[in-house]
């Protein structure tokens, strides 16, 4: 929806050249006979990378709605993950791509918080942590070094994380999704 | 009453005290010189014609943007020298330095010129901030400013082809005109003196009168302190069928929309009768700041917009 720039305040989402914006601060300055000026604080909320960008009285700009939305993971298919909204049931297919590295981490039944430009998914929020079972618990791999305290496990996932040794087949493992790492073994019921 | 509100009133509470003895000088000054206290109205028919002035409609009638045309019909009418302090109102104008709601002190001198108006500006300032105990010397974000008199005058084509590299009074760009002015002009001037900045390009006179002999400039001056826009003075054009043309001419410019405005047909008529005269708008917030060291209009107002 168009609107006028002096209508744009802290957290208006704004779409500029087809990517949305998260408006921060706004800056109004006005020479007392001239035009107002506005300078926009802005990030990017694709890349996270912020912007200012000067506007005058009688711009108009493109505002988005962007909401969060609860959606349950139901299954994978190709490069695809279909969600579902929890509370319109309507099902959603996202690329794993918009989940980068965090993709690994998702599981058949979980709850993520996705964020959606109009109908569109544009982002996916993960739990920080997730609890994954262990299904293989003696994985050799490339990257990963094992050393004597630490070896690799493979989770229900597929994803591979360094564990203590002590870690065995069947345990429930607590991981942090930001950065891949194993955090601790949830006790067992 | 929520604690924040009170919390927030207390801590300005030092600053609106400030604030009343500002307003008992400025009117002991003006009387002391003879001026004439005056009010008009604040609910009007008709705003005055401004490009970047957008007024409140109010039932098919406008909040005063400024009390100048009912000042000049006063003037018009024989009163002499005459100062109000009143609100305006201007729509979408929010920021650090701005509330839609602002006070306005105005002031109009008959036989003056702008730099009349400006002389008596630096008598005013320096009795206000005398009456503070400030003597001449005040201090703004850890600045002090040296208020003796006379301040600094410059041009506006002076300082424009020093911070900007351009003239604006040779060729005007307007758009780069306001964003020039407050990117690399404002920030330019002394942090330690007044700035009187003066002779705008012709095309921005606004109602001031054209310079006898030099017509590319207007007679129109601004005071800056500070960083700060404190007021604007003119030579008051009194030629109606001048104003008449350049207040067609915003008409036109202006998309309004839905906004319709009229010409004020009772203020042209006037101006016939209009003496030779000069006037200034100093914005009172503004001074206020200034000699209560606030980087924000919100602590020297007790109720700015979004707390109203």
């Amino acid at each position: 929806m168009s609107i006028e720039i002096s209508e744009v305040s802290r957290n208006t989402k704004l779409l500029i050249d087809g990517v949305p914006f998260a408006v921060e601060d706004v800056n109004f300055v006005k020479p007392g006979k001239g035009r107002a000026i506005y300078r926009i604080k802005m990030r990017n909320l694709f890349d996270g990378v912020g912007r200012e960008i000067t506007y005058h009285s009688g711009d108009r700009v493109e505002e988005v709605s962007i909401t969060a939305h609860d959606m349950q993971h139901l299954y994978e298919e190709g490069d695809h993950f279909v969600l579902m909204d929890t509370e319109s049931y309507e099902q959603h297919h996202v690329s794993k791509n918009l989940l980068g590295n965090k993709a690994q981490f998702l599981k058949e039944s979980m709850i993520v918080s996705a964020i959606m430009m109009g109908n569109r998914v544009i982002g996916i929020d993960m739990p920080k942590f997730v609890e994954l079972r262990v299904v293989e618990s003696a994985v050799s791999t490339r990257t990963d070094t094992v050393t004597a305290q630490m070896k690799a496990v493979k989770l229900e996932t597929g994803a591979t994380v360094n564990v203590p040794t002590f870690v065995k087949e069947g345990d429930t493992l607590k991981v942090d999704t930001r950065t891949g790492t194993y955090v601790e073994r949830v006790t067992k019921k | 009453m929520s604690r924040a509100e009170t919390s927030r009133l207390r801590q300005i509470k030092a600053n609106l005290e400030r604030r009343a003895l500002i307003l008992d000088s400025i009117r002991a000054f003006f009387k002391k010189e003879g001026f004439l206290e005056v009010e008009t109205p604040l609910l009007v028919p008709q705003a005055a014609p401004e490009q970047f002035i957008a007024p409140f409609a109010v039932n098919g009638w406008f909040l005063s943007t400024s009390p100048e045309m009912h000042m000049k019909r006063l003037l018009a009418a024989g009163y002499g020298n005459v100062f109000q302090i009143t609100h305006c109102f201007r729509k979408g104008e929010r920021g650090q330095l701005h509330n839609p709601e602002f006070t306005m002190l105005e002031w109009y001198r008959v036989e003056a010129d702008y730099m009349g108006i400006i002389k008596d500006t630096e008598r005013l300032v320096l009795a206000v901030a005398n009456e503070l105990g400030l003597g001449s010397t005040m201090r703004y974000k850890g600045e002090d400013i040296d208020l003796a008199r006379p301040w600094p005058r410059t041009t506006v084509s002076k300082v424009f082809r020093k911070a900007a590299g351009w003239d604006p009074v040779l060729r005007l760009d307007p758009e780069r005109f306001d964003l020039d002015l407050v990117d690399k002009v404002i920030p330019g001037l002394s942090k330690n003196r007044p700035t009187v900045l003066m002779d705008y390009p012709a095309a921005n006179a606004s109602m001031a009168r054209l310079k006898p002999g030099d017509r590319k400039v207007a007679e129109r001056a601004e005071v800056f302190i500070g960083g700060l826009e404190l007021a604007n003075a003119y030579s008051e054009l009194t030629d109606a069928a001048e104003l008449e043309k350049r207040f067609r001419n915003v008409i036109e410019e202006t998309d309004e929309g839905e906004l319709h405005r009229p010409l004020p047909r009772r203020f042209l008529k006037s101006v016939a009768d209009l003496p030779a005269c000069g006037g200034i708008a100093l914005g009172v917030d503004r001074l206020v700041m200034l000699l209560c060291d606030a980087a924000f209009i919100d602590e020297v107002v007790a109720f700015p917009q979004e707390m109203a």
